[in-house]
């Protein structure tokens, strides 16, 4: 399977991408390849802004045709703002999964050097891809 | 290894994302699974159900006898052409599987079953018929292509013969025609109108591509999944299984108790329990706001638990979750599903979930 993974952008092994900004605000959203792998998504549960969430909590929740997934927060902060767009949209992150399909926004202090490239992330990718058609092992995906 | 069907081939050149399926390689989906379910609604969609078990009865007798016995429904409604809907049930009135029988006329009986079950359901016939000194032959030989939606009778011009085509378009639904190397039957799992076609094995990659040069579109699993929840439509396993009866999974229609001297397996046991009073029914549920729906989540109706989802799913034609339940008796108006851990309201409607022209 061939999907894009931007080098400019941190990863998670749970497949979010991560986007640093100005005043230590990053955007987080789900991957290229974890859109492809979720199907049509049809409905995103959006957490309130200002909620206290720490790394590998679960902060949102989409679901496709398939299943329903967790999004995890990849770093500790306090969520600032989420994509409302997708409460009606949830295809924007078929269609545009690192821009317009954006999930949320997270006020953090946490360093960045924790989180994969896209180098290592593509290896998570390629390791998964390997797996038996239709068993993937990441407990997100899985649903 | 999986088995695949006479058109793996054609998925794999087609990219589908290909699952396992009671045992097969089959496409889930070629792209987008929604696309494909609309496709199917406002058009013509192609599927290729060749997992399916298609078991042929050549004569009218003594299969009738065994087929008055062997399904909760009644061949005797049949004339030749026609289809009839039934389930195959066990000495409980379990469900072993639910099937569609064709009268073939001279022919004898075509049954088509579900590919999950295929073992059990030969394992359970073949003794069966055996003692009523029926053949039977299980036709492995054929494919099966379903073309669905509201332009699927204007596509197969591109594929059947002049007289093939007049007899299909003169059909009426859940009949079948007799082609030449073709089973055509005005049959399918969509609620939307169509037939579904078993042409010998080797045939099924011709006939899949001109259906789809004709601008029928390829669908999957998926879709299919979708389509039948959104059309009311049973799926065995999840809405019904050998631990119920279907008196209990909204199939009562289609158990015949007339005439009454007829005695079928599992009659007695629905006796009893329709007798004893039928004490759960299956509903549908339509989310009043936006979300999904899946199996196995628990129903309310206020703090009382009534029951279970057996099939969920986002219903892209009303852009809702829906979902069957079964439910405690007499539910009606509105309840609540456990979704994640939220009580989220529904409204219980009769399926289908939405209606198609006839």
């Amino acid at each position: 399977m061939s999907s894009t993974i931007p080098s400019e952008l941190r990863y998670t092994e749970t497949h979010e991408w991560v986007r640093s900004q100005e005043d230590g605000i990053v955007t987080v959203g789900i991957t290229d390849y974890a859109q492809h792998l979720l199907g049509d998504l049809v409905f995103v549960e959006l957490p309130e802004a200002g909620r206290v969430v720490t790394a590998a909590e679960g902060c949102a929740v989409i679901e496709s045709v398939k299943a329903a997934s967790d999004v995890y927060s990849p770093v500790d902060g306090v969520i600032v703002e989420v994509n409302e767009l997708l409460a009606d949209n949830p295809e924007l992150i078929n269609q545009d999964p690192y821009e317009e399909g954006w999930i949320l926004r997270i006020k953090t202090s946490a360093d960045m050097e924790g989180l994969l490239d896209a180098a290592a992330y593509e290896l998570i990718a390629i390791d998964e891809d390997e797996d038996e058609e239709g068993s993937l092992t990441n407990s997100k995906l899985a649903g | 290894m999986a088995k695949r069907t006479p058109l793996y081939a054609r998925h794999l050149a087609l990219k589908a994302k290909l699952v396992d399926f009671g045992g097969w390689d089959m496409p889930l989906h070629y792209g987008s699974q929604l696309q494909e379910h609309h496709q199917v609604r406002n058009a013509a969609g192609l599927f290729d159900v060749s997992h399916m078990t298609i078991v042929d009865f050549p004569g009218p007798a003594p299969t009738r006898t065994l087929l008055r016995y062997l399904l909760a429904n009644d061949v005797a409604r049949l004339d030749p052409g026609k289809a009839l809907y039934t389930c195959m049930l066990n000495d409980a009135g379990g469900v072993i599987d639910d099937l569609i029988v064709y009268d073939r006329g001279e022919f004898g009986y075509r049954l088509v079953l579900n590919a999950a079950t295929r073992d059990k359901d030969l394992a359970w016939i073949a003794p069966l018929a055996e003692r009523f000194n029926a053949t039977w032959r299980e036709r492995g030989d054929l494919a099966m292509l379903a073309v669905q939606g509201p332009e699927a009778l204007a596509k197969l011009e591109a594929v059947l013969d002049a007289e093939t085509l007049h007899a299909v378009r003169a059909s009426r639904r859940f009949h079948a025609v007799e082609g030449k190397d073709l089973f055509i039957a005005r049959t399918g799992y969509t609620g939307e109108d169509g037939v579904e076609i078993m042409p010998a094995a080797e045939n099924a990659p011709a006939l899949w591509d001109g259906l789809l040069a004709a601008g029928v579109a390829p669908c999957g699993l998926g879709a299919r999944d979708t389509l039948r929840l959104e059309a009311g439509m049973s799926l065995y396993g999840s809405d019904m299984d050998e631990t119920t009866t279907p008196l209990v999974s909204g199939l009562g229609w289609t158990v015949a108790w007339q005439p009454p001297e007829r005695d079928f397996i599992g009659r007695a046991a629905l006796e009893q329990q329709r007798a004893g009073g039928i004490s759960q029914t299956l509903i549908g549920l339509v989310l009043e706001e936006r979300g999904v729906l899946r199996s196995h989540q628990t129903v309310y109706d206020g703090d009382r638990e009534i029951g279970m989802t057996t099939s969920g799913a986002f219903s892209p034609s009303l852009d809702r979750g829906i979902a069957l339940a079964r439910v405690a008796a007499g539910i009606g108006g509105c309840c609540q599903v456990d979704v994640r851990g939220k009580c989220l309201p529904a409204q219980v409607v009769k399926p289908p979930f939405i209606s198609r022209p006839l």
